[in-house]
């Protein structure tokens, strides 16, 4: 099967003059890794012969007819123009074969829809534009955004065929332990999103306002990759989604070390220059570009500018006030740290690539709270 | 000369000389000729074909390669939707009226239009409307970037452009309408008293069907843009959870309208296809009458499966059953059409000049894309096809080698009749040809990207996906060259083509099989002031 997948992309690339550029691609859809996503290609699979046994018959008699009667071969028109018989046939038969495709695929229809009886549950938000997890009743809850280096590299134009996994990879994925049924609710934040991850078999939208379900049981170890397939305005294509599924042992010490260091207290201590300014881009690339742009020049008519702005160069205090309480048009990032508020707003003022140099150091002490978030 | 003897042979314009066009370029603005707004909406959709093809190699040229390099994500959004709006409404949907206004008239034995002041009107509303929405390209926050469908709340982020997109979708759907009530007034009014409608050519007859599905929809379109207008300034919340709205509310109303919308870009195409693939292959069409009913049928059942676009958004498990099945249906309509298309070149007599090449590719493609359609209408098969390249794929196939490829067809078929200039044969297969490769090119790979897991409207893609979306690049760009091609034959034949004389039926024995080849070539200003009595029908 695979030679002859490479013999076939071989001949394609080499009519086509190109060299291959990755031979890593598929052609058919995926098995996945649970009941149900092999159900799902067990009925693609179906469906698909039907179609191509149709097709071979129609467009056969077609080409037969296209060689055979032709007027250059001399071929006299015949002058029929209904069959009574042959049409009742070509009706029923289709029909037959429809009804006996709707049996599994109603089958298989109502096993997705069953989410009863689970074992845990994990709410999915979608965001503008990233994925938020909660892991119901067990105190996790972090964000999954694009990783760094997909990041830098689609926003700086550098060359994207050495990233390994390039936008399909996270800063933090979601685990799941294998063996167990999983429920998912989904919901959104702002605009409607779409949680696809093939190797489970299906996808689902998330609705801002309302809750869908969905379920899954991951029967082997491994990551699997996806996206988001709704389109979500300008960063639709940078929000991908990474899942883990590991042994229950396994599981169940990431979660009491993820916990862990959620609930760690942030290091408030100072930091140089170098620490504050890697940082601060760290939480820049993460929370800041996808509007105000790798460059800091935003986008004109929609996302102010930071290179050159006076709320960016000016006083301390309003500018942390400012990005603790967002706007109308900008959201709050009271989920920051006071380490990362000073990081970041010291790479604002000072990076180089965002055309600032205001030449201070913020610590993160000097972030007095505009409100507490530590409810 | 010719003029006179063809008055004579039809008796039926005595006055040409009395009503002739107005002088200058104020013909085509207060023209109420069915021939010249045909002609203008042909020409017009000519344009926004090439307008909206731009907007089409721009995303290709994008997508060549992994990474981003030519467009901003935001304005890669933007063209995607500007695309499909100019495609759907500035390019298909005018250029199905075109051919109506030209042939509706000539095919039923009536002097005109019924409405031919209206009709006038709605072209310079659809010019209008086109004009407004390509001028959001220019507005501050761009034009709108949240899809061809208008999701909100996505679209209600649109900067300046969302009224002035909205204004232009209610023009465009007035538009719409009053061509509709045209030509099912024209149809059920005008025709000759020999004319009954089972011996309507079925281009006619899947034209009065359009013409209803119009009526009944681009209200309904005008409504669900008309609540994103309030939602979005006057406080009002039919799509926002937030004061007790749905945003999916708004998707069951739009694809009650956006279901039917895609028959209107295919039911026309059928019609042109019954009307010439009998004249090629020498054969009255197989089963004339069940063509009549698959048409209803199909018009029918688009009106109650919309929510097969929607499988993924959280329907209850009932409706997601209810419209698998009902989806389904329609595969035995479409697929008695396709069966009687065979069964007419079955045992004919066939040659295959241009219009029939587009036409049987037009058979085998648009089956392509039912078959994919087929496949997506599996509900629980739908959760991996949705919003990935593979729907790309499939509705891409029932609309540029379906549609676009049956108005090369009848663009072909009909030029000689309209100019009454023979086009370059030579030129028009060379354009088949590079047509039909190009276009598997471009748009059979996108399945196997869709399934192998790529999410449509993405401005950048994981390297995976990079070999096949550089060979579906390479066939775009070939595809939209091409293209040009048909540019050039459409002037040289306006111009005189190859110089020959063509004869009045232009195709051999053509006048058995439609009242416009009885009419002398080219076509005079009037056709038909009084009723013709012999009406060609091949198949009683």
């Amino acid at each position: 099967m695979k030679k002859i997948k490479q013999l076939f992309a071989g001949v394609t690339f080499a009519s086509l003059g190109l060299q291959s550029a990755q031979a890593d691609y598929t052609l058919n859809l995926m098995q996945g890794v649970t009941t149900v996503s092999h159900d799902i290609f067990d009925l693609h699979m179906l469906i698909l012969w039907v179609c191509v046994f149709i097709g071979i018959a129609v467009f056969g008699t077609m080409f037969y007819s296209m060689y055979h009667h032709r007027k250059s071969k001399g071929h006299k028109a015949a002058n029929f123009h209904e069959n009574t018989t042959v049409e009742i046939i070509w009706t029923i038969i289709p029909t037959l074969i429809l009804v006996a495709m709707a049996i599994p695929a109603t089958k298989t229809m109502l096993e997705l829809d069953n989410v009863q009886n689970s074992d845990m549950s994990i709410k999915v938000t979608g965001k503008q534009w990233y994925w938020d997890y909660e892991y119901l009743g067990t105190g996790v809850h972090f964000e999954s955004h694009l990783d760094a280096v997909s990041e830098k590299v689609h926003r700086d134009g550098s060359d994207p065929t050495r990233v390994p996994h390039y936008l399909l990879n996270v800063d933090n994925p979601l685990v799941v332990p294998v063996g167990k049924k999983i429920r998912f609710v989904f919901t959104a934040a702002d605009v409607i999103h779409s949680w696809w991850v093939p190797d489970l078999g299906w996808k689902k939208d998330a609705n801002p306002g309302f809750i869908n379900e969905a379920w899954t049981q991951v029967d082997k170890p491994g990551t699997y990759r996806g996206q988001c397939t709704e389109l979500c305005g300008r960063d639709h294509g940078f929000m991908p989604i990474v899942v883990i599924a590991m042994e229950q042992a396994d599981y169940d010490k990431w979660l009491q070390t993820t916990l862990a260091k959620q609930n760690e207290k942030p290091d408030l201590s100072d930091q140089n220059r170098q620490q504050l300014m890697t940082n601060g881009e760290a939480v820049y690339l993460k929370n800041c570009v996808a509007c105000h742009q790798i460059d800091g020049k935003g986008i004109n008519g929609t996302y102010p500018a930071l290179s050159g702005s006076a709320k960016v160069t000016g006083g301390i205090d309003p500018l942390i006030g400012f990005l603790q309480a967002g706007t109308s048009r900008m959201p709050a990032f009271a989920k920051l740290k006071d380490n990362e508020l000073a990081a970041v707003i010291t790479y604002i003022r000072n990076a180089p690539e965002l055309g600032n140099k205001v030449g201070d150091e913020i610590q993160p002490k000097a972030i007095t709270p505009v409100y507490d978030d530590d409810e | 000369m010719s003029a006179v003897t063809a008055e004579h042979a039809h008796d039926d314009h005595h006055d040409d000389h009395a009503h002739g066009p107005e002088k200058g370029w104020l013909r085509w603005i207060v023209t109420t000729n069915h021939k010249d707004i045909g002609t203008m909406y042909l020409l017009f959709a000519l344009a926004m074909f090439f307008v909206g093809g731009a907007m089409a190699m721009i995303i290709r040229a994008e997508l060549f390669e992994p990474g981003l390099q030519f467009v901003d994500p935001q304005f890669f959004n933007s063209m995607t939707t500007m695309h499909a709006l100019v495609m759907v409404f500035g390019a298909v949907m005018p250029a199905f009226v075109g051919l109506a206004n030209w042939m509706i008239p000539m095919m039923i034995g009536a002097p005109d239009m019924a409405l031919p002041r209206m009709n006038n009107m709605s072209f310079w509303m659809l010019v209008a409307g086109i004009l407004l929405i390509a001028s959001t390209l220019f507005m501050e926050g761009g034009a709108p970037a949240g899809g061809w469908t208008l999701y909100p709340p996505l679209v209600l982020q649109t900067g300046k452009a969302l009224p002035f997109a909205i204004f232009a979708v209610h023009l465009l759907g007035v538009s719409s309408i009053m061509g509709a009530i045209n030509i099912i007034a024209t149809i059920l009014n005008m025709r000759a008293p020999a004319m009954t409608l089972m011996k309507m050519p079925l281009f006619v007859w899947t034209w009065l069907i359009t013409g209803f599905l119009l009526i009944a929809i681009m209200p309904v379109f005008a409504g669900s843009v008309t609540m994103l207008l309030t939602d979005k300034f006057f406080h009002t919340s039919f799509f926002d959870a937030a004061g007790g709205g749905d945003p999916v509310l708004y998707q069951h109303i739009f694809w009650f309208f956006g279901h039917p919308e895609v028959y209107v870009m295919i039911l026309p195409t059928f019609g042109v296809a019954s009307t010439i693939i009998p004249v090629f292959a020498r054969k009255p069409l197989f089963g004339y009458s069940s063509m009549v009913y698959a048409t209803a049928a199909i018009a029918f059942l688009s009106f109650i499966v919309w929510a097969h676009h929607m499988f993924t958004v959280g329907l209850p498990i009932a409706g997601e059953l209810y419209f698998m099945y009902a989806t389904m249906l329609i595969a035995i309509p479409t697929g008695v059409k396709v069966f009687n298309w065979t069964a007419t070149m079955w045992k004919g007599s066939m040659t295959f000049e241009t219009p029939m090449l587009f036409s049987i590719a037009f058979v085998v493609l648009f089956t392509l894309g039912g078959f994919t359609g087929l496949m997506m209408s599996i509900a629980p098969v739908d959760f991996q096809y949705h919003d990935t390249y593979f729907i790309v794929a499939h509705f891409h196939y029932t609309l540029v080698p379906a549609s676009v490829f049956i108005l090369m067809a009848a663009g072909y078929y009909w030029m000689p009749k309209w100019t009454g200039h023979m086009y370059n044969e030579k030129i028009g297969q060379l354009h088949f040809w590079l047509s039909a490769i190009s276009v598997n090119i471009l748009f059979f790979p996108q399945h196997f990207l869709g399934l192998a897991g790529m999410p449509r409207r993405i401005p950048d893609y994981a390297i995976q996906f990079a070999d096949w979306n550089m060979i579906s690049s390479i066939g775009g760009f070939i595809f939209g060259a091409s293209q040009l091609l048909f540019l050039w034959i459409v002037i040289d034949t306006i111009k005189g083509g190859t110089g020959e004389k063509v004869s009045d039926e232009v195709w051999e024995d053509a006048h058995k099989h439609g009242l416009e080849w009885t009419l002398p070539s080219p076509v005079p200003y009037h056709t038909f002031s009084t009723p013709p009595t012999v009406i060609p029908c091949d198949h009683d």
